[in-house]
């Protein structure tokens, strides 16, 4: 009945709840790539960190059955995937694009075979606050249920934007980044640096993946991620390197995933599939609005491969 | 079979020079092509079999079963150069782009709207001669699969979007495009369980090579690596696309169009693999559903890596991966590994092989100081 009473409004409600619940996974990953890419160097491995992250966070939620030691779990495995990933590229001539495209593979390839045993086990899943208690309306309700992770992600796109202008921490990996020669003559090794840019990143981007395993869609399967991570690498690029552009750009993203669902919800089901399809056509779409062949987009870190 | 492909290259290096010292300084750097990969794989099989050594198989277990499930049987064998067909044509859409400089890894992408082409073109000739049907989806194929990359050229060309990134991003693209038709207008009402549209016709199939199993997809693969090597290395076009890959700047000031360059790279790299997906539509599934995405397309990638981006070295290089996607199904029988099994192998194979390339130029011996 409550359902008849607001009729389409179920969209955008639904949308609204999807910016919220699907942007997280989007946040986290841009924000770890946001470091990463800073500090001069590029990880599309972020794809199969984000799926390690998803499993491994289950693994561990399901034989603790703490969901937070899942979080951790997760960050970890992020964290060893982007030494993994730094240690490659630090050896002479290796090309980092192509180095996480292996990463993507192997991460996924790993995961795929860790996790098997994982498919059928129900794992305990991390809880959600009830912003819409005020409301009567259940699809208001649903939209505000909130994760803490989302509200942790929330809170650390400004910090991470101050720490990039105002701390020593930051200054180091934005002199790694625009120059490599200028960090070496400070006495800093650019290597150590983006390895610690890198392990940061892909602590973030493990936690990312818990939240696709232990919140929404809350469980492992070999489907839960299709392409969150790389198009949130993407997104790093239009967000021009600023994290709180990252932030917007996230719930963009939420509430586009979020449409195809939302409109089966009320009954159009004939381009289910496209819609699904809708942030990846919109990062393409940014993409060509943004980008341009004759100048390197601001913002862009000088030494990153990619841009230049 | 990896072992022996790195004793022959040993054999090669040490055998050799007794006979001519002059052969390591003129041929050191083909050796380090084969040495510095053969290596790479040999580590790579090593850690792998330490990884499943951890869950209690027995390594050499392993090394046996893959080696019988990938080459020990004429039955195998078939059923690998089946599957290197596909990863030589997807290998070619990495490594031709790879030329240039570009790194496109959306073959997949071009793989299933290849395939879709294919089908419509078939579905919409029903009751023309066979072979004019083969033709037309041959055409097809290519067409919709190079316009496909074509499309990714185009915007890193035009408007300075990374060709990785949206190679990638048109592989879900893709795949979205593929389930929307097979599952509304082109949806086969009779297909239940499996949307899929309906079948091009037994006629139409393009068959086997005679007194084998393996289709003709294989040779088409072959045809188009040795035309591809011919392009890459004995036409001034293929000099010009290395040029343009070395050194851009260069290139537009002796006043090659890079351009068009890049556009009819990226159209005949993506026209590759989209003939892999009308092979696999002509030759294995009869029509398209969602199995085309079998990963045929990522597989490629490493194939081109590890083949370091030459087409003729993509040919061995893709049976080899051929065969040990082929062995995959025996690993599960027999030592009741999980099918990702072939996954991790591949992924421990792409790190070992990109680490390698840190030691290009670093091997005493080739230098020619023997």
């Amino acid at each position: 009945m409550a359902d008849g009473s607001i009729g389409l409004w179920t969209v955008p409600l639904a949308v609204l709840g999807g910016a919220i619940r699907v942007s997280t996974p989007f946040l986290f990953v841009s924000l770890g790539e946001c470091i990463t890419e800073r500090s001069g160097r590029i990880n599309l491995g972020l794809e199969g960190t984000l799926v390690m992250g998803a499993m491994s966070a289950y693994g561990i939620s399901y034989v603790t059955g703490s969901p937070w030691l899942g979080v951790l779990a997760a960050g970890i495995t992020g964290a060893l995937l982007g030494a993994l990933h730094a240690g490659i590229c630090s050896l002479p001539r290796v090309n980092d694009v192509a180095v996480g495209i292996a990463l993507m593979l192997f991460g996924t390839g790993l995961a795929f075979y860790l996790g098997k045993p994982l498919i059928e086990p129900t794992a305990p899943r991390l809880p959600a606050i009830d912003f819409g208690w005020w409301s009567d309306v259940p699809q208001v309700r649903a939209a505000l249920r909130v994760n803490v992770l989302f509200l942790i992600g929330l809170a650390l796109a400004p910090i991470l934007y101050w720490a990039f202008r105002t701390t020593r921490w930051g200054l180091l990996i934005r002199t790694a980044g625009e120059s490599s020669d200028a960090a070496r003559a400070m006495g800093h090794s650019v290597q150590l640096i983006r390895l610690r840019a890198t392990m940061v990143g892909g602590f973030l981007a493990g936690i990312g993946g818990s939240f696709l395993s232990l919140f929404y869609p809350g469980s492992w399967n070999e489907g839960l991620s299709s392409g969150q991570g790389i198009t949130a690498v993407a997104l790093v690029i239009f967000a021009r390197w600023d994290p709180l552009l990252c932030l917007w750009a996230s719930l963009a993203f939420g509430g586009a995933a979020a449409l195809g669902p939302a409109l089966q919800s009320v009954g159009v089901t004939s381009g289910y599939h496209l819609f699904n399809a809708a942030p990846y056509i919109l990062t393409l779409a940014i993409m060509i609005v943004t980008c341009s062949p004759k100048r390197t987009l601001t913002g862009a870190p000088a030494e990153l491969s990619i841009t230049r | 079979m990896t072992t022996e492909a790195a004793d022959s290259a040993e054999a090669v290096g040490t055998i050799a020079p007794a006979a001519d010292p002059g052969f390591l300084r003129r041929h050191g750097g083909t050796i380090e092509y084969v040495l510095i990969p053969g290596a790479a794989l040999v580590g790579a099989l090593v850690v792998f079999g330490i990884f499943v050594a951890m869950f209690g198989k027995n390594p050499l277990d392993l090394y046996f079963y893959m080696y019988y499930g990938a080459f020990g049987t004429w039955f195998s064998w078939q059923n690998t150069l089946t599957r290197a067909a596909p990863l030589i044509l997807t290998a070619l859409c990495t490594a031709l782009p790879a030329q240039l400089g570009m790194v496109i890894i959306g073959g997949e992408g071009a793989l299933l709207i290849g395939a879709l082409s294919a089908t419509s073109v078939a579905l919409a000739l029903q009751g023309l001669p066979p072979l004019v049907v083969q033709i037309a989806m041959v055409v097809a194929g290519v067409i919709g699969g190079g316009s496909w990359i074509m499309l990714s050229g185009g915007l890193r060309q035009y408007r300075g979007v990374n060709e990785t990134i949206s190679s990638l991003l048109l592989v879900y693209i893709a795949l979205a495009i593929l389930n929307h038709l097979v599952e509304g207008a082109m949806r086969d009402p009779a297909s239940l369980n499996k949307p899929s549209t309906r079948e091009i016709g037994a006629a139409n199939m393009i068959g086997t090579i005679p007194g084998t199993d393996v289709h003709w997809g294989l040779v088409f693969g072959l045809i188009a690596a040795i035309a591809a090597y011919i392009l890459v290395y004995h036409t001034v076009f293929g000099f010009a696309a290395r040029i343009a890959g070395g050194n851009i700047r260069a290139a537009k000031i002796v006043g090659l169009g890079v351009d068009k360059l890049i556009l009819t790279v990226c159209f005949l790299a993506g026209g590759a693999a989209g003939l892999a997906g009308m092979v696999e539509v002509a030759a294995v599934q009869g029509r398209t559903n969602a199995n085309l995405a079998a990963g045929y397309g990522f597989t490629g990638i490493l194939v081109a890596f590890l083949a370091r981006q030459n087409p003729l070295a993509i040919i061995p290089v893709a049976i080899l991966l051929g065969g040990i996607s082929a062995s995959g199904g025996l690993l599960q029988r027999r030592l009741g590994l999980p099918d990702a099994s072939v996954l991790v192998l591949q992924g421990i194979i792409f790190v070992f092989v990109l680490a390698s390339d840190a030691l290009y130029g670093r091997i005493g011996l080739l230098k020619g100081k023997s």
